[in-house]
């Protein structure tokens, strides 16, 4: 790693940070927080994932939809004994806003933070809003780093008393254009001190292979821990839509096949045809492979020089990342020991 | 050029409310090219109100002149007659030339008959796009020409975000990616460096976010002084 480390050994001392030091091939899950203020939502969620994933993804107004607070739901989950990933995006906050909030954070415990750019609010339940972008996500990581590593915030002023450490994480679409840029915009997260990468949903596994191999020309796959990202497909009709709705998401034709074969026994019928038992052991069908599919996903992954991880995104589909990770044979996780708390 | 669009003629009447007497004021600059607010579109929209007004029962005096420029104070003294007579003056000028009447003619009520829209050029006809932000702090030395803070939809500096699609912006399939048009200028001319350095956190004080914006030249102020 670039950055020096602290008395311990390690930037942060995060969970996720100790199982990638130790080798280890890590997993973090994704939790999307709900569109109210039900804190029991999280610890149902948290409660599906705990001891399935070194680290927990919170979604910040993921889609630029407002929902609770990445921050807000975090605290919740280190409440339920999970380890929160922290998502900021630069479309909601300033400066002083990002680093206000990433002090609350830290002292909330959360130790490990994903920089996004942030969607377009254009996307969201509050188009007419105005955006703020004050910084990208690139200077978010760096910002980040400078408070750990420098000890000071954005405007160079010296903290007095603790700086917040955490574990810096940035997000990299690999199929997004121009596709020849992502491995050197990869290469400028890492270099502004990125700890951990998590890609956008890999389902081509060509395709990453060819955009590993680049990054690992660059040597970046040395600097920092790059985590695939996958999901489980619910149906045929998913994969379609990210195909034709979500930029950077390649899904490739022998997958879909696979998935609307799936379903093959109920289909040629019209919605009125199909009892309500039918839909249901269709849909469960099309989940079966879906999450046959990721656990093939994940086992070829595991093989690509560079990939320390995977990162599970099954948003709404909680339930999902147990069987996902038990079939892939990442269960149970790895206890590293922080030798802070052996200390103590 | 400052780009903008006239309101609609229902607005328009809206903010004329009861007025009889009105004038039109057009400028031959900005607006006249992008045919928001020229001398043709300040006689056909006091046509309308005068023709609107008739429809409805009220007629109203509705007059037009247009001036070069409504920005400048010297050509609004030459309509000081008209505007005093006028009770409401509509102006077809950009959010400046409003101001301009506005605060020259302190005693005159002044409504906007055009939207503001951007700074920009016609691509082609009839559609304009928009180019610069004004944000006070030009980089389009770095970037080949392209603007990123006024052409991407998040004023990023370091690079495409992932929505970049096909050569469009996530947002729509309309709008090109600044970002993607910067990548193929700069490595077409083998310039990418700008692209793989991190650029920093861009400082908007000499943009809009700095408070409004006040330029002093003393260059040209001594004159001034020395009267």
């Amino acid at each position: 790693m670039a950055a020096s480390v602290s008395g311990n050994g390690y930037l942060s001392g995060s969970n996720l940070e100790r199982v990638l030091r130790a080798g280890h091939f890590a997993v973090t899950g994704e939790l999307g927080p709900p569109q109210n203020a039900d804190g029991e939502v999280i610890r149902k969620k948290a409660a599906l994932l705990k001891g399935y994933v070194d680290a927990v993804n919170l979604t910040d107004n993921q889609t630029a939809i407002v929902r609770m607070s990445s921050i807000g739901a975090g605290t919740i989950v280190v409440q339920e004994g999970l380890e929160p990933v922290i998502q900021m995006t630069c479309r909601d906050r300033n400066r002083l806003a990002m680093q206000s909030d990433l002090l609350g954070a830290y002292a909330l415990g959360m130790r490990n933070v994903l920089c996004l750019t942030g969607d377009h609010q254009t996307f969201g339940n509050h188009p007419n809003s105005k955006n703020v972008f004050d910084m990208d996500s690139i200077q978010l990581v760096q910002m980040l780093v400078n408070m750990r590593e420098e000890k000071v915030f954005q405007n160079g002023e010296a903290f007095k008393g603790p700086e917040p450490r955490f574990f810096v994480g940035a997000a990299e679409s690999p199929f997004a254009h121009p596709v020849e840029f992502r491995p050197l915009r990869l290469a400028k997260k890492v270099k502004a001190g990125a700890n951990f990468i998590q890609t956008q949903l890999v389902y081509d596994i060509k395709a990453f292979e060819a955009f590993m191999e680049k990054v690992r020309a660059l040597g970046i796959h040395k600097e920092t821990y790059i985590l695939a990202g996958v999901g489980p497909l619910k149906s045929p009709g998913m994969a379609k839509y990210m195909i034709e709705n979500v930029p950077g998401i390649l899904v490739p034709d022998d997958m879909v096949k696979r998935m609307t074969a799936a379903g093959a026994p109920w289909a040629g019928k019209s919605k009125d045809e199909l009892t309500k038992e039918d839909k249901k052991a269709c849909s469960s069908a099309w989940q079966q492979e879906g999450i046959q599919i990721c656990i093939e996903l994940i086992q070829q992954l595991q093989k690509i020089e560079g990939v320390a991880g995977v990162h599970i995104m099954a948003i709404e589909w909680e339930e999902a990342v147990k069987p996902l990770v038990e079939g892939a044979g990442l269960y149970p996780r790895p206890i590293v020991a922080n030798p802070v708390e052996e200390v103590a | 050029m400052i780009v903008a669009e006239q309101k609609s003629l229902n607005e328009i009447k809206q903010l004329v409310g009861a007025a009889k007497n009105v004038l039109v004021v057009g400028c031959g600059t900005c607006v006249t090219v992008c045919f928001a607010g020229g001398s043709r579109e300040a006689a056909i929209l006091a046509s309308s109100l005068r023709m609107a007004s008739k429809l409805e029962g009220g007629p109203k005096a509705v007059t037009d002149v247009t001036v070069q420029r409504q920005c400048e104070w010297e050509y609004l003294d030459g309509i000081a007659e008209q505007v005093k007579e006028a009770e409401l003056v509509v102006s077809l000028g950009c959010g400046i030339g409003v101001q301009a009447i506005a605060e020259h003619f302190p005693e005159t009520w002044v409504v906007p008959g055009l939207n503001t829209r951007f700074l920009g050029l016609p691509t082609e006809q009839g559609i304009w796009m928009e180019r610069c932000a004004a944000c006070g702090d030009c980089v389009l030395g770095l970037t080949g020409g392209i603007c990123p803070i006024a052409r991407c939809s998040k004023s990023l500096l370091n690079g495409p975000c992932g929505g970049s699609v096909d050569g469009h912006c996530e947002i729509d399939p309309e709008v090109p990616c600044a970002w993607q048009l910067i990548y193929d200028r700069l490595n077409s001319m083998g310039r990418l460096e700008f692209m793989t350095e991190i650029q920093p956190a861009k400082n908007w004080r000499t943009s809009r976010d700095g408070g409004p914006r006040r330029i002093v030249r003393n260059d040209l102020r001594l004159a001034a002084e020395e009267e």
